[in-house]
């Protein structure tokens, strides 16, 4: 586990453009500060020993549970759409992409 | 006639059916109560008009006989739960104007049962946080000693204090870290998380996934039985939903706890933890030794690594939980000149900071480099507490510690993130092994206050959780009310 | 495979030859009827946002039910490629951003699919076998759709296609050439087709690849690879193949490097080029999705599939070899496609195999190329087809004859043996009657017999056609050549 990682302001940038969420020049220092917190908070763990622990996938204990092939669901429109900030002709519309 | 507010579920269920008052009676009487408490904020939106269209079904299904389990009870919901046709916004104002055309399955067991939606309750703007300081629409004040203006606690703090406060008969609630159980033991209420899997998650805003869990927030332990059996069950519309049977919670209450065993772990302790706290939970345990229940010391070594754990695998879970809200096909939109433009406009002022915040660690601790060293650790350690709850259960069939480490606080007192944090130090550990816990109220502190107690079961022991709080319920017999409270 | 045949697949430059190195991820549409994780429809053609869940639309608070059918048929798949069958594998989020990516993540698999290693025959023009190795299989949802060029600024999200079940069959960068890429491509589909595990339909965009192509001094370190994304034709699969190849080979010939980069196939330029928004951190973020369990599967579960699975490609191209004594090249064009050996073997039946293969692979896929008609749209029946092939062999008609016969079935749908008699085509095979064509040519054509005689060899053909005139097309060539040749003496 890597010891002393912190968060920089290149790191934070790139963290915001991953989750599309600018970061303003101005709050980011805060930012950093907080985020460095919980990271040092959560360096502890490096305390417990995982060596051949297997990662905990589910609490349920159950398996993956499985559907038939039948379709029932669907052809709902309406629904779908209802609460588009804007659409048209039955699609959503959104600022055009140029890739 | 008397104050309708006074009576809890299972009073009002048999009044109701002696028809000493009408459901609309009671629907009515909770709205005024609602107007009357408003400066508390803590209703988002209200539904009367269709609350009272349901209290007219209520009535009827009284008068030929056909009542059902909930029949007339009227209910807050957290607004966490997708409503259909009534707007829910998880206390965010990227979810402003989102009206759901869908119901979620555990509040639609309870109208399948007769109850009735007053309203969507204030709670931390997705869930994420400890004092509902950070929805959307503002603070959530504490009816206890209200011109204090303290927390509520949260996430579900809107939930609590309409229950608290009488503006609500019961309300739903999440709990994801602690946010049914903290909230309750502040509000002097009774919240119940189930294990993992008893009730579905559809329809339900997701935080982090493998822990959320819906519960009931009530006034005594009995309506959490009533609540709990209508909003439990298999869905098979949630993967993670358990097919377990769901026990009749209520008619079950009551069992003689002699000779079980209540392990009290030596863990469950903090700096300042107020003396107030420590002496509810000596309270209870002679509570539990008095009934014949046999008190064992335990220790359970790994509990202080579960908030580390919990703040890796939560903002993980709900960095990518969050992505949706993109302002494409619901909510809050803020145009830009590109797709990327218009995805940051929206998100930068869809989401408060602290919601901001989760996502960045959770993007963190996923990103390449690092997730081997962050997240894949804390599911490992989170297995190891797992392991070490499974152990202990086998020495013990419950444990008891106290909720929280201090009572509700004020309003904006806590300036520093970790602090805040630390709120849910007991509540967590729960949270990541899956096992149902409850929290009820014990008595008031120094400052007038309530102290909560929990307890903690084995994986679909709800029902014994319920047994044993029932007698330290009639134990404590707590009564205080609120001063913030309508009635 | 040869060093000449390995040779020819280099790019020749300045500085000596280059090998290419391609690997392929193929992502194939799963033959279902409802969604890999909802229950809504994933039928083609449907007003937009018709086949779509609040699941698909990710809604707040929807969550994943996995549909069995998909599992099924990654299995199928993986046995049929050869395949290790996983027994426990991971469904993954894969998160990133874009619109037509509604929960800002895709449900796949990363770190442990559900099919493992396996591998792919192929055959080359030259009926070379190489086997290609594959990677891994696993299963993910499709993205929807989005219109560009409806609007100038703005772009439309249809998302009938989001959730649908892909297979991404990922190869091992055992690929060498264009060539090679097309016939994996090729039999790929061909093999998925048959066990009905996708419908391979690349217009449909049910069948597409990325490409990861790299070039290479022979027997040298791997180059840096560029990805040239979403090829949906076997054509512009090879074109931008071979681009990208002289693309790399033209920048390291010049002191340059490549940047490893995503890329597009213009396909109106025939070129390559980079992916304006660029990506540059391709952080995914992957984990386990919480919404989900791990798969398990057991031993019994993936025997019941393995036994009920259908002949496969390469079993039946041995079994038509044996069976009907055709060449490795026409079994592989039969074993194409099901459907061609359903017809080849009804048409087959009795017949001489390698007549009949001709028949099919020559004159009749050229008749439907040539009238643009689909082969599940073909005027001949194979019973008809089994008919005309009958004639030749008992010699009723003579080979020529029969090619305008067919022509004729192509036209008319009728049987043959009902043409030929309605036109009176019957092939002549009396010596005697073909005695007098062949008088009546010699004495119309006195001088030319006598040049003949006199040393022109090259007339014998002449008086071929001139008594097939004659006989109108009727006269057997065999006894045609026998009986002048007995007579121009």
């Amino acid at each position: 586990m890597s010891n002393n990682s912190k968060i920089d302001l290149d790191t934070l940038k790139k963290l915001g453009k991953l989750s599309r969420i600018p970061i303003d020049e101005t709050g980011s220092n805060e930012l950093m500060e907080d985020l460095n917190k919980i990271i040092g908070f959560i360096e502890q763990l490096n305390e417990v020993d995982t060596e051949s622990v297997n990662p905990l996938s589910s609490v349920t204990g159950h398996n993956l549970p499985i559907r038939e092939d039948v379709v029932d669901d669907g052809n709902k429109n309406n629904d779908v759409l209802e609460n588009a900030p804007e659409k048209k002709s039955g699609y959503f519309v959104v600022p055009k992409v140029i890739e | 006639m008397s104050n309708l507010l006074q009576f809890s579920i299972s009073e009002a269920l048999a009044l109701l059916e002696k028809k000493e008052f009408s459901t609309k009676e009671l629907v009515e009487t909770y709205i005024n109560a609602i107007e009357k408490t408003k400066d508390l904020n803590m209703y988002l939106t209200t539904c009367f008009d269709q609350a009272l269209e349901q209290a007219k079904i209520s009535d009827q299904n009284y008068l030929n006989g056909n009542q059902r389990f909930l029949e007339g009870i009227p209910l807050g919901v957290k607004d966490m739960f997708c409503t259909k046709g009534i707007e829910t916004t998880a206390s965010s104002k990227i979810l402003k104007k989102f009206i759901p055309t869908y119901e979620s399955t555990v509040t639609q067991n309870l109208w399948k049962e007769g109850a009735i939606n007053l309203g969507k309750l204030s709670c931390d703007e997705f869930a994420m946080g400890s004092s509902n300081e950070t929805a959307a629409k503002g603070e959530v004040i504490n009816p206890w000693n209200f011109e204090e203006k303290r927390t509520p606690g949260g996430s579900s703090g809107g939930s609590a204090a309409a229950v608290a406060a009488k503006a609500a008969l019961a309300a739903t609630g999440t709990d994801t870290g602690g946010s049914i159980r903290q909230p309750a033991a502040f509000c002097g209420v009774v919240g119940l998380k189930p294990t993992y899997g008893r009730c579905s998650r559809w329809g339900i805003v997701a935080f982090a996934s493998s822990l959320d869990q819906a519960g009931p927030i009530t006034r005594n332990v009995s309506d959490a039985a009533l609540m709990l059996q209508v909003m439990s069950g298999y869905d098979p519309k949630d993967s993670t939903s358990s097919n377990k049977d769901v026990p009749n919670f209520y008619n079950d209450l009551g069992k003689s706890i002699k000779g079980i065993k209540i392990g009290i772990p030596e863990e469950y302790n903090s700096d300042g933890i107020s003396s107030d706290i420590l002496n509810a939970k000596d309270m209870t345990i002679n509570f539990l030794k008095e009934n014949g229940a046999e008190i064992i010391p335990v220790k359970l070594p790994l509990t202080k690594y579960s908030l580390p754990v919990y703040y890796i695998v939560a903002p993980a879970e709900a960095s990518s939980n969050l992505a949706r809200y993109d302002g494409v096909r619901y909510g809050a939109r803020i145009d830009g000149n590109s797709l990327d433009e218009m995805y940051e406009n929206t998100r930068n002022l869809g989401f408060g900071d602290e919601v901001k915040r989760r996502i960045m660690i959770g993007t963190y601790v996923l990103s390449s480099g690092y997730y081997d060293a962050y997240y894949l650790k804390a599911q490992k350690v989170r297995r190891l507490i797992k392991n070490e709850f499974n152990e202990i259960f086998k020495q013990v069939d419950y444990l008891v510690t106290p909720t929280t480490p201090t009572t509700a606080f004020k309003l904006g007192s806590t300036q520093d993130l970790l602090t805040m944090y630390l709120n849910d130090v007991f509540t967590v550990p729960a949270s990541l092994a899956g096992i149902p816990g409850i929290s009820l109220p014990i008595k008031l502190d120094k400052n007038k206050l309530p102290v909560g107690i929990q307890i903690l079961g084995k994986d679909f022991d709800e029902q014994g959780l319920l047994n044993v709080a029932k007698v330290i319920e009639s134990c404590a017999s707590f009564k205080d009310t609120p001063n913030g409270a309508a009635s | 495979m040869t060093n000449a045949d390995q040779n020819s697949n280099y790019i020749s430059g300045k500085t000596g030859d280059w090998e290419i190195v391609i690997g392929l991820e193929i992502h194939a549409q799963v033959l279902s009827s409802s969604k890999l994780f909802s229950g809504a429809s994933t039928e083609f053609g449907k007003d937009p946002n018709h086949n779509v869940s609040l699941v698909d639309a990710a809604m707040p608070g929807m969550l994943p039910v996995i549909n069995q059918t998909c599992i099924k048929q990654a299995i199928k798949s993986g046995i049929a490629l050869n395949a290790e069958i996983n027994k426990y594998s991971v469904f993954d989020r894969k998160n990133y951003f874009y619109a037509d990516l509604p929960q800002g993540y895709q449900i796949s698999q990363y770190k442990y699919p559900i099919v493992g290693e396996g591998s792919l025959k192929i055959t080359d023009a030259n009926g070379e076998d190489k086997v290609i190795g594959i990677e891994r299989i696993h299963l993910e949802q499709d993205a929807g759709k989005s219109l560009h060029d409806q609007h100038p600024s703005k772009s439309f999200i249809d998302l009938n296609r989001t959730g649908v079940a892909l297979m991404e069959i990922v190869s091992k960068p055992d690929l060498r050439s264009p060539e090679e890429a097309a016939s994996y491509v090729k039999k790929i589909r061909t093999v998925l087709r048959y066990i009905e595990t996708c419908d391979g339909n690349m217009e449909q965009g049910s069948l597409r690849a990325d490409c990861n192509v790299s070039v290479r001094k022979p027997n040298g370190d791997l180059g840096t690879r560029c990805e040239i994304k979403n090829l949906n034709s076997i054509k512009f699969i090879s074109q931008a193949i071979q681009y990208e190849a002289e693309r790399q080979v033209e920048i390291l010939e010049n002191g340059g490097v490549i940047d490893q980069e995503t890329r597009l196939f213009d396909t109106s330029t025939g070129e390559t080029r980079s992916m304006r928004s660029k990506e540059d951190a391709h952080d995914y973020r992957y984990f386990p999705d919480p919404d989900l369990l791990p798969l398990e599967l057991s031993d019994s579960q993936i025997s019941e599939i393995r036994s009920d699975m259908p002949e496969l490609p390469d079993q039946l191209v041995e079994r038509l070899i044996s069976e009907y004594g055709i060449t490795k090249y026409d079994a592989n064009v039969i074993a194409e496609e099901k459907e061609y050996v359903h017809y080849y073997e009804n048409s087959a039946k009795n017949r001489d195999g390698k007549l009949v293969v001709n028949w099919m692979t020559s004159e009749l896929f050229g008749l439907l190329k040539k009238n643009n008609v689909q082969f599940n749209q073909n005027p001949i029946s194979p019973n008809y087809l089994n008919e005309l092939v009958e004639l030749i062999e008992n010699k009723t008609i003579s080979g020529k004859i029969a090619k305008d016969v067919f022509e004729i079935m192509f036209a008319t749908s009728k049987s043959p043996k009902m043409i030929v008699k309605e036109k009176g085509l019957e092939q002549v095979t009396d010596d005697s009657a073909i005695e007098v064509f062949v008088d009546q040519v010699i004495n119309e054509n006195k001088d030319k017999v006598k040049e003949y005689l006199s040393g022109k060899d090259k007339l014998f053909g002449f008086f071929v056609g001139q008594v097939m005139k004659v006989s109108q097309g009727k006269a057997n060539p065999g006894l045609v050549n026998k009986i002048l040749k007995s007579k121009l003496k």
